[in-house]
């Protein structure tokens, strides 16, 4: 009997750990590496919920219209076949969690309870409390240290994944990664890997994501041959909270359980919000999107917020801020609906929410774009995969809110069962790969490592992310202009310029950040260049990506994915562009301020 | 206000062979920043307060929400997590030392890997048949979903075993996180039917009777866990389990 598959899987949120599972249940083997103990993963931070059309509410609710619904909100840029499995397949997926253990909240007949969340008109997203994602992603957790317990899995954390190892056929035979603590390189062999490794909310600076997520990985890997596809997908959240470190999200819920966005009337207006009369408020999205109400997605929402603080100059006390209300709201009801997330506006802000107008404006949230895959999860490089944040295919061109969590299962369970697929239909193992193919590998990285920790320049890493960070914010987020756009690009060709002059203030061979982080800086400053240049090239106005010099959407000519591959000589993206899958509902027009 | 600063002293130890000392740092004031925020400002730095080059400092995050519970570690002497613990609440100079209880990696950081260890111990999870689907879960009561909610909160900060007295290396004790996940899967309907394995591991050495309810881990917890509660409970459970076992075997 030939040995078991062997499967490196890189990342351990929701898609990782789901992966990791279905290919212990069918008899691999996996190797798991992950920045941060897979526990600590960024899809903790998620509050709201996980979509699923049960029906539970006598609505009338069925896949299809769940499927209607992401194809519709993500402005017909996804491919409709796997979109409509993950739809099918959603109902199943909470059940299984159900079966896990997660902590759904309940009716009273003891089903499980369904609450509605923006894009859709149906009450279709289970949640646990208000810290969903904690909850799903410690389910998968505990499955995980089961097989890990029964020697399936064999997890490696504080490793970082630096790159694959390719053959000579450009097949991946494994990876190289490194030790955070002892600093030390070394490859892992594997029949296949699965990249896992989530959003790139760090190359905008401050984001709502979590720390880890730098989009590293991802960029390795479109540097060593694989496509990214639609970059240029940025999804920014109507309301997040301005931090000093970070951007806070309040979740789509707090809208969802019936919070209302407004600003005062009159501009600049000093009152306290709650001595401001109803008449004199301006209930803004309620007037402009009748029907939706404060429940329009996203990129509606958020560019909403920036045309009244922008435009009509109404942001509160001129400040780039609008009001989330939830005061109106019964003290009881809150408490055990979203507890969790008032309590993150309460404990790092001050004030609390049920008694005060929350404070809040559009953060960057999500990347629909990614690592290009096909309908089995499968990049262009045999032998790599990719679930979750990181690969493009369920979003289109705008993510509905709590679909996120059920693409990353959805896309990990369907990554695990091709990879044992994969591995078992293979030809020649891992094992018999030469050894010069892993040492060669292990030197390139061991070369940069090398090359950072003796670069003697006075370029401070964290300075150069700093000054990326706000350069993408400003230009390649909500609005956005093709002339500023390729200005961006030509500031991102400066810092990588001065990144070759950099310092790193710590050349210790233990638990050094420093050099990690500026290995990440170098790959987020090249996938920022996939970004603004995908921006620029699609001159015209679909979900998330809007130009005010295009403001339609163009069928004719955009009606197609962007796939970026990077060209090694001119050191930067080349484009190409592939049709779109729309083979079950015809496009038609997406208006969220009438009936269609 | 404009020279309004922070003044902090901070515990450096490269690595776990050599001696940890102190450093003093300084850096400008803003409104609404935290500790994180301030380790993130002093990695750009790189200056002690009396303008000398040194390294920047390592520590463990990842959510900057109170939700990873990668973060904690001695502010002021109290074991908090640093991205929820704001500035402006704190007594300065601010002394950050990595927790004590836990082997040391570098500077703030530390190796909480026995907590992962522990769970595996008390079998942690519903041994589920399969991912195939086979149906929804049993039902379950919103009384019965309120009870279980609170444990499932937990983020694995290992502050509650930082602050307790029995926590230490000659005791072996599991500490109070694990027994309140004992505690959250012994009341799922379908977890309770491995629940006499997971109170079978709390006895003997390390188990739960090495707690002394000193109640220190109730106070520090920042997600409010009922950790007396879950003791008191799962201890009584235990007691029982082991009287049944002593008729059964
Ligand atoms: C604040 C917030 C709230 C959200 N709320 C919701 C919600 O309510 N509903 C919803 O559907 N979606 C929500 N989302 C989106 C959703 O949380 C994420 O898209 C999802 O969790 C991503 O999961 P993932 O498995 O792809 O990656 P992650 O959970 O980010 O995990 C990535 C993993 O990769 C590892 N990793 C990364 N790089 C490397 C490397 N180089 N080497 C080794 N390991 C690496 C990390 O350590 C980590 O284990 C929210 C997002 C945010 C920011
Ligand atoms: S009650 Fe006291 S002895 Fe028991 S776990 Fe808590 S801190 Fe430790
Ligand atoms: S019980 Fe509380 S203090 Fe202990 S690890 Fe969990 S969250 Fe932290
Ligand atoms: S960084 Fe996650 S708990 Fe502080």
């Amino acid at each position: 009997m030939p040995a078991a598959p062997k499967v490196i899987v890189v990342g351990g949120g929701l898609a990782g750990l789901a992966a990791v599972i279905k290919i212990a249940e069918h008899g691999g083997h996996v190797d798991l590496f992950s920045i941060v103990p897979v526990k600590r993963s960024h899809s903790v931070c998620a509050q709201g919920g996980i979509n699923a059309a049960k029906n539970l509410k006598g609505e009338g609710d069925s896949p299809w219209k769940h499927f209607d619904d992401t194809i519709y909100g993500g402005d017909f840029l996804a491919n409709q076949p796997p979109v409509k499995e993950m739809c099918e397949a959603a109902p199943g997926i909470i059940d299984l969690l159900d079966r896990m253990g997660v902590t759904f909240n309940r009716t009273p007949e003891g089903l499980l309870d369904f609450r509605r969340f923006g894009g859709t008109l149906y009450n279709r997203t289970a949640f646990a409390g208000a810290t969903t994602g904690q909850q799903l992603l410690y389910a998968l957790d505990e499955q995980v240290r089961r097989h890990e317990a029964e020697g399936r899995v064999k997890k490696f954390e504080h490793w970082e994944f630096l790159s694959a190892v390719l053959d000579e056929e450009k097949t991946c035979r494994g990876i190289c990664a490194m030790d955070l603590r002892t600093m030390e390189v070394r490859t892992f062999p594997a029949d296949v890997v699965i990249i896992c490794t989530g959003g790139i909310g760090a190359i905008f600076g401050k984001s709502t994501n979590s720390v880890v997520c730098t989009g590293s990985a991802q960029s390795v890997l479109y540097q060593q041959g694989c496509y990214y596809a639609n970059g240029e997908f940025i999804q920014v959240h109507p309301t997040s909270i301005p931090g000093e470190d970070k951007l806070r999200l309040m979740s789509e819920s707090a809208r969802g359980e019936g919070g209302r966005v407004w600003v005062p009337k009159q501009p600049g207006d000093k009152r306290n919000a709650l001595s401001i009369p109803a008449n004199e408020r301006w209930y803004f999205l309620e007037e402009w999107y009748p029907k939706y109400g404060n429940l329009v997605p996203r990129d509606v929402a958020t560019r909403a917020i920036h045309k009244v603080v922008y435009e009509y100059h109404l942001g509160i006390d001129g400040q780039p801020m609008v009001y989330l209300d939830l005061t109106h709201i019964d003290r009881a009801i809150l408490d055990k609906k979203l507890e969790g997330i008032l309590e993150i506006y309460e404990k790092f802000v001050g004030d609390d929410p049920r008694e005060v107008p929350m404070k809040i404006f559009p953060g960057m949230h999500y990347t629909m774009g990614g690592l290009w895959v096909d309908f089995k999860q499968r990049t262009n490089i045999p032998g790599i995969m990719a679930a979750g944040e990181c690969e493009y295919q369920y979003h289109g061109a705008n993510r509905l809110g709590a679909n996120s969590l059920v693409s990353c299962i959805w896309g990990g369970f369907v990554s695990g069962l091709e990879a044992v697929n994969y591995a078992k239909g293979l030809k020649t193992r891992y094992e018999s790969v030469s050894s010069t193919v892993y040492e060669a590998e292990k030197k390139r990285q061991e070369d940069t490592n090398a090359r950072l920790m003796s670069s003697d320049g006075a370029e401070n890493p964290f300075r150069i992310w700093r000054e990326m960070g706000e350069i993408m914010t400003k230009d390649c987020t909500v609005i956005r202009y093709n002339k500023n756009i390729r200005e961006a690009d030509a500031k991102l060709v400066q810092l990588l310029e001065r990144y070759r002059h950099i310092n790193l203030s710590d050349r210790t061979m233990w638990a050094n950040t420093t050099i990690a982080f500026a290995r990440q800086l170098y790959n987020m400053l090249q996938l920022a260049r996939v970004v603004a240049q995908g921006a620029a090239a699609r001159d015209e106005s679909r979900g998330a990506h809007y130009k005010p010099d295009f403001p339609d959407r163009d069928d004719k000519n955009w009606l197609k994915t962007t796939k970026a591959s990077f060209a090694p000589d001119a050191d930067e993206p080349k484009f190409e562009f592939e049709p779109v899958d729309i083979s079950l509902i015809p496009p038609r027009p997406r208006r969220y301020d009438m009936a269609t | 206000m404009a020279d309004k600063t922070i003044q902090l002293k901070i515990k450096r130890q490269p690595n776990p062979e050599v001696a940890a000392y102190w450093e003093d740092f300084e850096l400008p004031w803003r409104p609404n920043m935290n500790v994180i925020s301030v380790l993130m400002e002093l990695a750009m730095l790189a200056k002690t307060k009396d303008g000398k080059p040194t390294t920047p400092i390592t520590y463990d995050s990842n959510c900057l929400e109170e939700v990873c519970g990668s973060c904690a570690m001695l502010i002021n002497g109290k074991a908090h997590m640093a991205c929820s613990a704001l500035i402006d609440d704190l007594e300065q100079p601010i002394k950050l030392e990595p927790l004590s209880k836990f082997p040391i990696v570098r500077d703030l950081a530390v190796d909480r890997k026995v907590l992962f260890e522990n769970l595996k111990r008390v079998k942690a999870w519903i041994p589920i048949d399969g991912t195939y689907d086979l149906g929804p879960g049993p039902r379950q009561s919103e009384a019965q979903q309120n009870e279980e909610y609170p444990y499932s909160r937990c983020i694995s900060c290992t502050c509650c075993m930082e602050v307790c007295p029995q926590f230490n290396e000659d005791t072996g004790f599991v500490g109070a996180a694990t027994i309140a996940q004992v505690l959250l899967f012994n009341l799922n309907p379908t977890g309770q039917m491995q629940a006499p394995e997971r109170l079978r591991a709390l006895m003997g050495d390390g188990g739960i009777h090495e707690c002394g309810y000193a109640q220190n881990c109730v106070e520090i917890c920042p997600k409010d866990i009922p950790l007396t509660k879950a003791i008191a409970t799962v201890g009584r459970a235990v007691v029982g389990q082991a009287v049944k076992d002593l008729f059964t075997t």
